[in-house]
């Protein structure tokens, strides 16, 4: 045999990313021998200590997921139990659920976009850095994030871990002239989402695209945010009570989070990209202009791209925001109700990072029997891999800090929520 | 007349020792003093520093996690410190106390004075309740506090409140 030069590279813990994992690549001469994402996080067992608590709760437990995308897992999780309950939530509680959610996706994408992803176009180790020498921009970014935390404040009763969602509606409804009040802002924000859109569209992106399975939620009216079918651009296009039957999750040893594949196809694609790319024509046309003039209309399969989708995305939310509020009237009850009966029921929705599947089952007092709860990020491990693999080769010729960067940067396109997906990254490239 | 001062509790009150910070909040709450704003927060670092956006003094309490003995008082000025990002047990979200104030630093929105204090937690575990051993260090903060901004807190006169 040949000598060949080992190489590897690894990262123990991974920065700007939420939560804790780690990465390691080795290498023999242009052979990639490992790659492997870990996540060491220890696992959390939401779905154990759910059984056995009331119905009800379970908005206020699965919320603890994650403090940065919370809404995703109390609707999830009220959904669930408004199918089981045969509850429809009528207007405009459903538009005050979007609104929400709104505010989620904004200030989700915008801490991603200035604080963990930009540094890396930049050449800065942080957004602390960046600051330094772009103030500006740094300022624009935050202000534009708490207006995302202002909706979420509002409509959630606190921004992280909101209290305010409950089974059927919510428990608080807002007044008309409290949403009114957020209009200024609102209109100063979706001028600076489109700055932020021209700026980073003025990055360097690494040449890098490949074929995917994107899946993501479908609207026959809307841009799919809290309800849908699931769909992919490989035909998939089922109810969400179908999705146990064509997503398995398996045990990897170096993952405390479970890996996700689409039985009989392998690894997919979840989060803006996977949106944008299937449900492109029903965003806004100023957000479509947008697109075009950045250079990605309809579709966009560089990951590295993403930061584009996710400022088309936050631009977007801002401006359904603004909609939702001017066509709000407060109803006269903030929450539907019906008997309880056993049964189990599913809920689903597209968290900033991607789609978040809720399964529940209760008996006829109302307890939970069982839970099942898939974040987005697990379900996008082995995606990341894959693309660490084909990238890999692509730039051997890359310093071993180089081609570290550059595999940090091609996880955080995917803007990991490793707290979610344990319901808990760290870097190790070996090249021998 | 005094220049109002603020005072930040940081944390999760049903994260025991997590709680330090909301704590001493409701501590304050049953003094009568003059001049003070008092704010719970939950450590989200763009919150954060909305807050104390336009304030020139702020006192900022936290547990702290850095592996020092605990109960152990801390007591560090801003303007004059690095921060180290792990000091404050929140979580690990990537934009958090620390985070925030060198962030202020970098874009000059840093407030004149801001006082971080803190005490070594010994349980960050669920519940409620302060453990025995970060309750009797409670004194030592105010005093610390009442040290370093004593014309807000003459009303204590030496007698430090009971949490």
């Amino acid at each position: 045999m040949s000598e060949k030069k080992r190489r590897i590279i690894s990262v123990d813990y991974l920065a700007r990313v939420e939560g804790e994992g780690a990465l390691y690549i080795q290498m023999n001469g242009s052979t990639l021998e490992e790659v492997q994402l870990k996540i060491f996080e220890p696992p959390r067992f939401f779905e154990a200590f759910l059984r056995g608590r009331d119905y009800r709760e379970a908005p206020d437990i699965t919320s603890r997921i994650c403090g940065i995308c919370p809404i995703a897992y109390q609707m999830g999780a009220v959904q669930a139990m408004e199918a089981i309950l045969g509850l429809e939530v009528p207007e405009p509680l459903r538009s005050l659920r979007r609104l929400i959610y709104c505010g989620e996706w904004i200030e989700s994408h915008v801490l991603h976009i200035y604080m963990l992803h930009a540094p890396d176009f930049l050449g800065f180790p942080d957004a602390v850095a960046l600051a330094k020498v772009a103030p500006e921009a740094v300022k624009r970014g935050l202000r534009l994030k708490k207006i995302g935390n202002t909706l979420m404040t509002l409509l959630g009763g606190r921004e992280i871990h909101p209290i305010n969602l409950q089974v059927g509606g919510f428990y608080r409804l807002p007044e008309k002239t409290e949403l009114l009040a957020l209009k200024p802002e609102l209109e100063w924000a979706r001028e600076a989402a489109i700055e932020t859109l021209r700026w980073v569209a003025g990055f360097e992106f690494p040449a890098f695209e490949r074929e995917y399975e994107y899946v993501a939620l479908k609207h026959p009216s809307e841009y799919a945010i809290h309800e849908g079918r699931l769909v992919s651009n490989l035909g998939l296009d089922i109810p969400i009570s179908e999705y146990e039957r064509h997503f398995e999750e398996e045990h990897v040893a170096r993952s405390t989070a479970l890996h996700s594949i689409h039985t009989g196809h392998g690894a997919y694609f979840v989060g803006p990209m996977a949106r944008y790319n299937l449900n492109f024509e029903q965003l806004s046309p100023s957000v479509k202009a947008l697109a075009e003039e950045v250079g990605i209309a309809e579709h966009c399969h560089n990951p590295f791209k993403s930061i584009l989708v996710r400022s088309l995305e936050t631009l977007y939310a801002l401006e359904e925001a603004l909609r939702l509020i001017e066509l709000y009237q407060k109803p006269d009850t903030a929450f539907v109700s019906g008997p309880l009966k056993a049964g189990k029921g599913h809920g689903c929705t597209e968290a900033p990072r991607g789609i978040c599947y809720h399964r529940y089952e209760i008996d006829a007092n109302g307890l939970i029997l069982n839970a099942k709860i898939v974040p987005p990020t697990s379900q996008n491990q082995k995606t990341i891999e894959a693309d660490l693999r084909h990238l890999l080769p692509l730039y051997l010729d890359k310093a071993d800090p180089e081609l570290q960067h550059l595999c940090e940067q091609a996880i955080r396109n995917y803007d990991p929520c490793i707290s979610c997906s344990t319901h808990f990254l760290k870097l190790e490239v070996a090249r021998a | 007349m005094l220049k109002p001062l603020l005072v930040l509790g940081i944390g999760n009150g049903f994260r025991k020792d997590d709680g330090l910070g909301p704590a001493i909040i409701k501590l304050l709450q049953r003094s009568d003093l003059q001049g003070v704003e008092l704010q719970t927060q939950s450590g989200e670092g763009s919150s954060l520093m909305a807050a104390w956006q336009g304030h020139e003094q702020v006192v900022l309490v936290d547990a702290v996690c850095s592996g020092a003995l605990p109960g152990t008082v801390f007591e560090l000025e801003a303007s004059e410190q690095v921060i180290p990002s792990r000091f404050f047990h929140y979580s690990t979200h990537a934009f958090s106390v620390a985070e925030a104030i060198e962030m202020a630093k970098a874009l000059g929105e840093l407030p004149q004075a801001l006082t971080l204090f803190g005490i070594e937690g010994a349980d960050f575990g669920s519940g409620t309740g302060l453990s025995p051993i970060v309750t009797a260090a409670l004194p030592e903060l105010l005093l610390r506090i009442h040290n370093r901004y004593p014309a807000y807190f003459q009303i204590f006169q030496g007698e430090i409140p009971h949490a």
